[in-house]
């Protein structure tokens, strides 16, 4: 039952082979067995997932129901859900329960979803390890020393421990693709703009972006046709035609054009890396793609700017979080400042506030431009660069991430090499573009993921080629021995 | 020494919009705290903004009507700073690119005097909560209905040279964004309110004084209060030797003083930036096509109209075109009556706001219809009235004793034209007064005025004055 | 190479409104000095006539048509409140 795809999952609902309540009480008993190890979720919402289920259940009878209705998601802890605590792995947000869901949550309760929990994430989406949460590390199921990646590492190790079919992502440097890549799953980051971020607690606006993550690109392409499209609730979100994501999944990929950045693959690609993408590159060469050499000269310059434009727009995001209206407040403050800088600086954890003072640092007086506008001109050459390469090739392909999952604790203290792990993946946020990561193996029983990159709005293209991919590999249908 | 005094003013005009700039919350005034503050407006964590398009066609009207650029792309910024009635940790505003910008207003003074004074920007940008200082067991109280109402800040050249002309200025914007109906004008209520940027120059010189800036006053008369006050201090402490320092005032009506204020003491460093979550603002020029062919006509056009069409001085002209209102009383007075539109004029300005001012009242709640009014013009015109008895006429109308013809008939207030009727009221007095005749007699003409008032009395004020004074000579002096 | 002293740390943090003691200061400093040095790699490009570049997709907004869309929700947003009494927010006093 937990290996099963969306579709066969909803097929036996609608045979009533299963109902909806004995679904996920299925689902919850696994959270019960084995959660209490991986702690991927902050949130596990017993009651209301069964009693909406039982309704689904009372009213298949009646009805015609949507689809997937009964199918429990688990959503990532950043997604507002009325009446469900909304922590952003923040004890700022500890106490906070909003009186109104994201956009997502809404098209996904519309498509008939039950959100089964909410999953544990670096504090604010600050990190790539999940080591940040006030709620304490996330394990890797595959390996519970090693880190599940983050920020979205408790909704990787509810998939990969099929504690969850889906689960909802953000990746604002890599957030979906790296934990998809470190626990053996399939991410997508779709083209800024594409999903809402109404209601999407943000970390740095520009970048950041919802997405799927499942255990297929059938089921990611599923999830993105339910959350896709435009919102009036937000300036940023695109207002292009969303297509049928499924539409296109089994098209041949004969002479798809995948271009090899020749800047990702140096000679400081770790060697067991390079072999694994390698045997990717010729699976694609077998099912007919075409592979061309391409440059994006400015790669090395990704991080830099990411780390001054993500860390700016942070600071002035978190400032409402202030202990006036909602959240955190400390103790008998003496005064208006101390009551600001109390109840940050006990709510928000360490990475949190080093963050906020880098971006202070870069927005304030006699930096700005030295700073923060220089990073946004290396933004444009480097999405330039992008656009200019994608003119010659349909996708870009790359390793997700410089190694597998590393220990728990490896990096928490060395803030620069943490960022360093998202080296593949933060270049596509600047460029808002699309990109997928997907299993490509294993190496020493760690999985590793590769990555394609797309044209703005061109999700299909990744689907498409991801979905024929795993048509002739198995690596995506491998589960951790533990929670087989 | 003599001194140059520098001034420049920031107003902020709350548009009038139904919704706020970035949410779908009310922007009504006087709501109980916090029902006007939807969770955009509350920062709720995940809201967004989305940007009011009125507050966009509303700030273009202003730039239209003050020969400014409207700027093709303009963009929104985020001023960070902590402030427990700014919600975000932000306002949204506009900083290095606001929609309006170099334009102008021309004021006249008050010898007669155009003086063009420099509107260097208007920017679009969202208001702030307020802080309630009553006592909550030594706390503050935040109300956050006002946040994220839309703002025009409106910032002028350091074109103004006193606190009269700053006003002159304040007024004729005033009057401007109430002509567009962009703005309600309100100033107690906060919707028109004005920070003054004041320095002083030895006479001159070139350089400019270090300035202080005088927040958030908010009646005319303060604001010249306030100016002429901070213009003393300033010139006591500069002939004293002593520097001004640079900061931020506040004025106390109450002892008429201004002081500085103590919590913006530290420099404030607001990091603004871009804000992420805005796009650029593009106007296109059919946008603004359109929004010009909507544009009223302004108080200066209508000022040179006034003159012409109902040959008034530049003086009335001004006084009338002060308000939409009141022009457009004045001009359904001139429509309904045979009168001039100089008698018009002269009643509207002056017998009516003398009343109106004294109650309190705005001239849209005037208890006299532009109508009536001119019915009772329409009687003093024809004569069937004197102005005198007009005046207890009008009085009566004010009173809500009916109209003009109802109150001259019901009193019996009609004028006396009749010869025959003030020749006997004429005889009637000489016979009274012999002595007074007498001495007429022997040339002290000054009596003259003596008979005319004892006429007037004897017949209630009701005979015809020329009449009478044509019909007294020829039997005085035969 | 830019190193950041406590001071600068101390400064900004009150900017960003947090509060930091003279032990924290010194690992923050050395944190964001290590940072800082990273993200300075950018200033090895030359990208002096580069438009800044907000973001990605270059679209313009869409605003909105001026509508009341909200009703009160007083209640439901105060009952978050860490302190709240006769509908308003509670601060510890705010001095002008």
């Amino acid at each position: 039952m937990h290996h099963l795809s969306l579709k066969a999952i909803a097929n036996k609902l609608t045979k009533k082979e299963i109902s909806a309540v004995e679904l996920i009480q299925y689902f919850l008993d696994r959270i019960n067995t084995h959660d209490k190890t991986l702690n991927s979720f902050v949130t596990v919402c017993e009651e209301q997932a069964l009693q909406q289920a039982h309704a689904v259940d009372q009213l298949r009878n009646k009805k015609k129901l949507p689809y997937y209705a009964g199918i429990p998601i688990a959503q990532k802890d950043i997604f507002c859900t009325q009446g469900i605590k909304t922590s952003c792995g923040s004890k700022m947000l500890d106490n906070f329960i909003p009186p109104y869901n994201a956009t997502v949550i809404e098209k996904f309760n519309q498509a008939g979803f039950i959100t089964i929990g909410k999953t544990n994430m670096d504090e604010f989406a600050m990190g790539s390890s999940n080591e940040s949460s006030f709620y304490g590390a996330v394990k890797n199921p595959w390996n519970i020393t090693k880190v599940p990646g983050g920020s979205s590492g408790g909704s990787s190790a509810a998939i990969a421990a099929r504690l969850a079919p889906v689960a909802t992502g953000t990746d604002t440097g890599g957030s979906i693709r790296q934990p998809a890549a470190l626990c053996n799953l399939t991410g997508l980051k779709p083209t800024y703009g594409r999903v809402s971020r109404y209601g999407m607690i943000a970390f740095a606006s520009s970048l950041d972006q919802g997405g799927p993550m499942a255990k297929t690109a059938e089921d990611a392409a599923i999830m993105l046709n339910i959350m896709a499209g435009h919102d009036a609730k937000d300036s940023t979100c695109a207002n292009n035609a969303v297509p049928d994501y499924t539409a296109n999944l089994e098209n041949p990929i004969k002479g798809l054009k995948i271009g090899l950045p020749k800047e990702y693959f140096s000679a400081q690609l770790d060697s067991n890396v390079a072999k694994q993408i390698e045997q990717v590159i010729q699976t694609y060469k077998n099912a007919g793609a075409e592979f061309i050499e391409i440059s994006l000269p400015s790669s090395e310059l990704a991080i830099s700017a990411y780390y001054i434009i993500a860390p700016a727009e942070a600071s002035s995001n978190l400032s409402r979080y202030d202990g006036v209206r909602y959240g955190y407040r400390c103790e008998d403050p003496k005064d208006l400042t101390d009551m600001y800088e109390r109840s940050r600086s006990e709510g928000f954890g360490s990475e949190v506030k080093r963050r906020i003072i880098v971006g202070t640092y870069a927005l304030s007086a006699g930096y700005y431009d030295a700073y923060y506008i220089k990073a946004q001109k290396i933004r444009r050459v480097i999405r330039d660069e992008f656009l200019t390469a994608l003119n010659k090739v349909d996708v870009i392909l790359s390793p997700t991430t410089p190694n597998t999952a590393f220990n728990i604790g490896e990096k928490v203290n060395v803030p620069v090499s943490m960022y360093l792990s998202d080296i593949y993946t933060i270049a596509v946020n600047l460029a808002g573009l699309p990109a997928i990561s997907a299993p490509a193996g294993f190496i020493n029983g760690l999985p590793l993921g590769f990555q394609l990159i797309g044209k703005h709005f061109a999700e299909s293209t990744l689907l498409n080629a991801v979905h024929q991919y795993q048509k002739l590999t198995d690596w995506h249908t491998q589960s951790p021995e533990q929670y087989a | 020494m003599e001194w140059d005094v520098v001034i420049g003013l920031e107003v902020h005009a709350q548009l009038a919009t139904k919704s706020k700039i970035f949410s779908g919350a009310s922007t009504a005034y006087g709501a109980e705290p916090n029902t006007q503050a939807c969770a955009i407006d509350v920062a709720m964590p995940g809201m967004l903004p989305v940007l009011n398009q009125e507050a966009v066609n509303m700030a273009i009207k202003f730039g239209l009507s003050t020969h400014s650029t409207i700027a093709s792309t303009s963009i929104f910024a985020r001023k960070n700073y902590f402030y427990p009635d700014l919600p975000k940790g932000y306002q949204i505003s506009q900083f290095e690119h606001p929609i309006v910008k170099n334009g102008f207003l021309d004021i006249i003074l008050n010898d007669g005097q155009t003086k063009r004074i420099g509107v260097t920007r208007a920017h679009l940008e969202e208001d702030a909560g307020k802080s309630l200082h009553e006592d909550f067991h030594g706390l503050t109280g935040i109300d956050l209905n006002r946040a994220g109402t839309p703002l025009l800040e409106i910032v002028s050249e350091p074109d103004l040279t006193s606190a009269e002309e700053a006003v002159i200025y304040l007024k004729t914007l005033h009057s401007l964004v109430r002509y567009l109906e962009i703005c309600d004008g309100n100033m107690q209520e906060g919707s028109f309110r004005c920070d003054a940027n004041i320095s002083l120059k030895p006479k001159g010189e070139k350089k400019l004084g270090t300035r202080t800036e005088i927040k958030n006053v908010n009646s005319f008369r303060y604001v010249e209060k306030a100016i002429n006050f901070e213009i003393s201090r300033q010139k006591e402490i500069l002939e004293s030797g002593g520097n001004v320092s640079q900061e931020t005032r506040l004025y106390d009506a109450v002892s008429g003083e201004t002081r500085a204020m103590r919590s913006k003491e530290e420099a404030n460093d607001y990091r603004y930036f871009p804000d992420p979550d805005l796009l650029p603002l593009v106007v296109d020029e059919l946008t603004i096509k359109s929004i010009k062919n909507q544009l009223p006509e302004l108080p200066a056009d209508k000022r040179e109209r006034f003159k012409v069409q109902y040959e008034l001085t530049d003086y009335d002209a001004n006084n009338l075109v002060a308000s939409k209102e009141l022009a457009d009383y004045f001009e359904q007075v001139c429509s309904y009556t045979e009168a001039t539109a100089k008698l018009a004029a002269n009643w509207v300005m002056g017998d009516l706001m003398a009343l109106l001012n004294k109650d309190g009242l705005d001239i849209s709640q005037s208890p006299i219809s532009s109508q009536s009014l001119a019915e009772l013009l329409d009687r003093i015109s024809d004569n069937t009235i004197s102005g005198k008895i007009a005046k207890s006429v009008f009085e009566a109308m004010y009173a809500g004793e009916g109209s003009a013809d109802e109150i001259i008939t019901q009193k019996g207030l009609k004028q006396i034209v009749d010869p025959a009727v003030i020749t006997t009221f004429i005889t009637q007095v000489i016979k009274n007064n012999p002595t007074q005749y007498e001495q007429y007699k022997a040339g002290q003409d000054r009596l003259f005025g003596f008979f005319v008032g004892q006429v007037m009395k004897l017949s209630q004020g009701k005979v015809n004055p020329q009449l009478l004074n044509q019909l007294l000579k020829k039997q005085l002096d035969s | 190479m830019t190193t950041v002293n406590q001071e600068t740390i101390k400064k900004v943090a009150h900017l960003a409104r947090l509060k930091i003691n003279d032990e924290e200061s010194k690992t923050t400093a050395a944190a964001i000095t290590e940072v800082l040095n990273l993200v300075e790699k950018i200033n090895t490009a030359n990208v002096e006539d580069v438009h800044p570049l907000a973001n990605p997709l270059d679209n313009n907004l869409t605003p909105r048509a001026d509508a009341v869309s909200e009703s009160n929700q007083r209640e439901a947003l105060l009952l978050l409140a860490p302190s709240s009494e006769a509908g308003l927010y509670l601060v510890p006093q705010v001095i002008e």
